[in-house]
């Protein structure tokens, strides 16, 4: 009888071992749920979402604390993966978020600019190369066009301008045929 | 006579190549205009190094190549620049492309070339010539040649040359090797130095019997092991893989490249113009073009690079019913978007098509699971499966299925009774699947400079407070100068570290110190060092000034609130 209890315990003293172990060893740091939204979110950092960037909005639909329906920029589809990823229902963008826009970037009129540098601490990318009382200007391959640096501007030298389709950029298209009356 | 191995699948479609090879290549006249494009290769476009009005000479460079994979664009024929701007080019989009507009001046007027003895010359400075005279694949993938001859370490046994030319009605190569297989074989010694291969396998498909006998004359000829071989008709037996399998049996597996194998594949067109371009010194300044379809003189012209496409068509007849113009074969050409643009290092043929000659397809019809399109596929791919995903848009689906592998031979669209167009579906998800990796690959810079962006502001912010607790630890420490004072007896080294003030503080301090000593030193400058005269006049304003005042105040005094 003894030894019995004695064996039961000496398992379970092993077993509770192994596991507190597996515990440390393998521990996942952070959220991975976290990381699988972020990695669907297109990372404008613009606040479309009011969050503070993309992670804080993963974190928070991650907590179920926010819906998915709040990033413009990722447009239907991303709504769509989302949607697949979490297992929960579409959801189309509701009136409180902007609608989705065409791809665009941000360009400095570089003749009315004074060199202020408030877009550059506005741009959450460090898109914008420029110092006080300096020119500045938009490095175009990295602006996410999150529109973030034109309301600080004081003289409203910035503009969007939309991704012009170019042979580089572009795609072909779904085959699509005209209905011919018969 | 070889072994020969054969490949999955295959159509054979109606040739219709006879009709262009009853006459001679043509030099095609000199153009009024010439519209050369800066991007005709695979990889980056050229850096512009001309500007309008310069005059240049034939072989002049006129595009710089940017970064490893690009290549050299010349200016074709001596004459002016007229502009550099945007212009339609061949392509399938449409789309306008930076181009130079030269004006010939009908000299022709060579600029200075000279070509190097590649024997002693080393591979490095061949394959730099190579790059500098935009030598690029002519079979269509204009894939810059200088970069296949870089293999590294890897052994290459087999050079094959590529004298397929599988496709209806182009003829170009077929041309080249009849008339001009001495430099093609030239080309190839050429190749195969600087690959340092064991054999070379010309493979030829058996419907160009005199290209196969020109060619056999002339690698003859070769003191390397040179062999031309005769492979049976059937498209698309002048794909790079397909050749590969049919001459030495190796099957080049998904995602592999020939060259892991110890095969490299080059076109014949190709290995003429490494030759020109090492021998002499010539850059690739023209090409072959097969004018074909609803022309009534179908040929070969030998056209500079940026002749418009309607002088050629000209030149050869172009019928009144010709509606659209077809780049590259009726099986993987594309529709041009119209007969002004110009030729380029891909223009291997153009086509006049009307409605006669390609009917308008049938309208297509819903997929039967034939699987017809299985059975001709090359690639051995499911045709039918990667048509389902890609119109469904399952792009990850479509990559799993091998979509990639995918060679837009159109075999499997030639032979579907549906008349489904296939290959669009394929060429809409593959370009679908490339944006999602640029913006993901975006997406993922986009988060890492928002990140450090992040860390920095943190980091940022902690310094400052540190720096302010240094201050007010100084600052506190001054407030009680016998604590100092005996910390500075007590330990001089320590306390200079912590008591000194910033050095930036202290040149703010300076300056603060230097613009009151200014304000002291400045005099109001008018009113000292006055002559009697200006003192006796200032004195005479101030009394008239005091009259007035007084005068005004009585005004005030006799009329109250009138």
């Amino acid at each position: 009888m003894l030894s019995a209890l004695l064996v039961m315990a000496a398992i379970a003293i092993v077993l509770g071992a192994l596991l507190g172990f597996a515990a440390i060893k393998f521990r996942v740091e952070g959220n991975p749920l976290v990381d699988k939204i972020d990695a669907i979110l297109p990372q404008t950092q613009c606040g479309q979402c009011s969050y503070p960037g993309c992670k804080p909005y993963a974190t928070a639909i991650a907590a179920g604390e926010a819906d998915i329906n709040r990033c413009p920029p990722g447009g239907e589809e991303g709504i769509q993966k989302l949607a697949d990823l979490l297992g929960v229902e579409f959801k189309p963008f509701g009136n409180e978020t902007a609608a989705p826009k065409p791809k665009s970037v941000a360009i400095i009129d570089e003749n009315t600019c004074i060199g202020c540098t408030l877009c550059i601490q506005a741009c959450p990318v460090d898109a914008i190369s420029g110092a006080a009382k300096q020119m500045h200007t938009i490095i175009a391959q990295e602006c996410t066009g999150c529109e973030l640096c034109i309301a600080p501007c004081p003289v409203d030298c910035i503009s969007m301008i939309v991704i012009e389709e170019k042979i580089t950029n572009w795609k072909w298209k779904y085959p699509t045929f005209p209905l011919v009356p018969a | 006579m070889t072994k020969l191995y054969s490949f999955h699948g295959g159509v054979h479609p109606p040739s219709n190549k006879s009709q262009s090879t009853r006459t001679p290549i043509a030099l095609a006249a000199l153009p009024g205009k010439l519209v050369i494009p800066f991007h005709q290769h695979v990889g980056n476009i050229a850096k512009p190094l001309v500007k309008k009005g310069d005059r240049v000479l034939k072989g002049q460079l006129i595009g710089a190549p940017e970064d490893a994979v690009s290549s050299a664009i010349h200016a074709s024929t001596s004459g002016t620049i007229a502009e550099i701007g945007m212009q339609i080019v061949a392509h399938a989009s449409g789309l306008p492309d930076l181009c130079v507009t030269l004006i010939p001046d009908g000299k022709d007027e060579w600029i200075n070339h000279q070509g190097m003895d590649y024997r002693s010359a080393d591979e490095s400075d061949i394959r730099l010539a190579l790059r500098m005279a935009g030598v690029v694949g002519l079979g269509g993938a204009v894939f810059p040649s200088d970069l296949k001859l870089r293999v590294g370490k890897r052994k290459i046994k087999t050079l094959i040359l590529n004298g397929a030319e599988c496709e209806p009605y182009i003829s170009c190569d077929d041309m080249l090797m009849r008339e001009r297989a001495e430099e093609i074989v030239r080309g190839a010694e050429v190749i195969r130095h600087v690959l340092d291969a064991e054999q070379v396998l010309i493979g030829i498909e058996d419907n160009k019997p005199q290209a196969i006998a020109a060619m056999q004359r002339a690698a003859s000829t070769s003191h390397d092991k040179m062999e031309v071989i005769t492979i049976p008709t059937i498209y698309p037996g002048g794909g790079a893989k397909q050749l590969i399998r049919v001459l030495t049996g190796i099957e080049v597996a998904a995602g592999v490249r020939s060259t892991e194998k110890g095969v490299q594949c080059f076109n014949v067109a190709t290995a003429q113009s490494v030759y020109r371009a090492v021998q002499f010194g010539e850059p690739l300044l023209s090409r072959i073009v097969t004018v074909a379809g609803n022309v009534t003189h179908p040929q070969n012209f030998e056209a500079l690079i940026g002749t418009p496409l309607n002088e050629l068509l000209a030149l050869a007849g172009v019928l009144p019913d010709t509606d659209h113009y077809i780049m590259g074969g009726p099986m993987m050409g594309v529709v041009l978007p119209g007969a002004t643009v110009s030729v380029v290092k891909s223009t291997n043929c153009v086509i006049a098509a009307s409605d006669n000659l390609f009917p308008p397809p049938p309208a297509a019809m819903p997929c039967i699971r034939c699987t017809r399109c299985a059975d001709v596929c090359p690639a051995e791919l499911q045709p039918q499966d990667l048509y389902w995903f890609a119109k469904a848009k399952e792009f990850g689906k479509a990559q799993e299925y091998n979509l990639f592998d995918c060679i837009e031979c159109g075999a499997c669209s030639y032979v579907c009774p549906s008349h489904i167009p296939l290959v669009q579906y394929y060429r809409f998800a593959k370009s679908e699947i490339w944006a999602r990796e640029s913006e993901k690959n975006a997406a993922d810079s986009a988060r890492e400079r928002f990140e450090f962006r992040s860390h920095r502001i943190e980091r940022e912010k902690q310094e400052r407070a540190e720096k302010l607790a240094v201050k007010e630890k100084a600052a506190l420490a001054a407030k009680q100068p016998v604590v100092a004072d005996m910390t500075q007896a007590a330990a001089p080294a320590a306390d200079t570290n912590r008591i000194t003030p910033d050095p930036i503080q202290e040149k703010i301090q300076a300056a603060i110190d230097r613009a009151k000593l200014q304000a002291v030193m400045v005099n109001p400058r008018n009113t000292v060092q006055l002559t009697a005269q200006q003192q006796a006049e200032i004195a005479e304003i101030e009394a008239r000034r005091a009259r007035i005042r007084e005068h005004a105040q009585s005004e005030v005094e006799h009329h109250p609130k009138e």
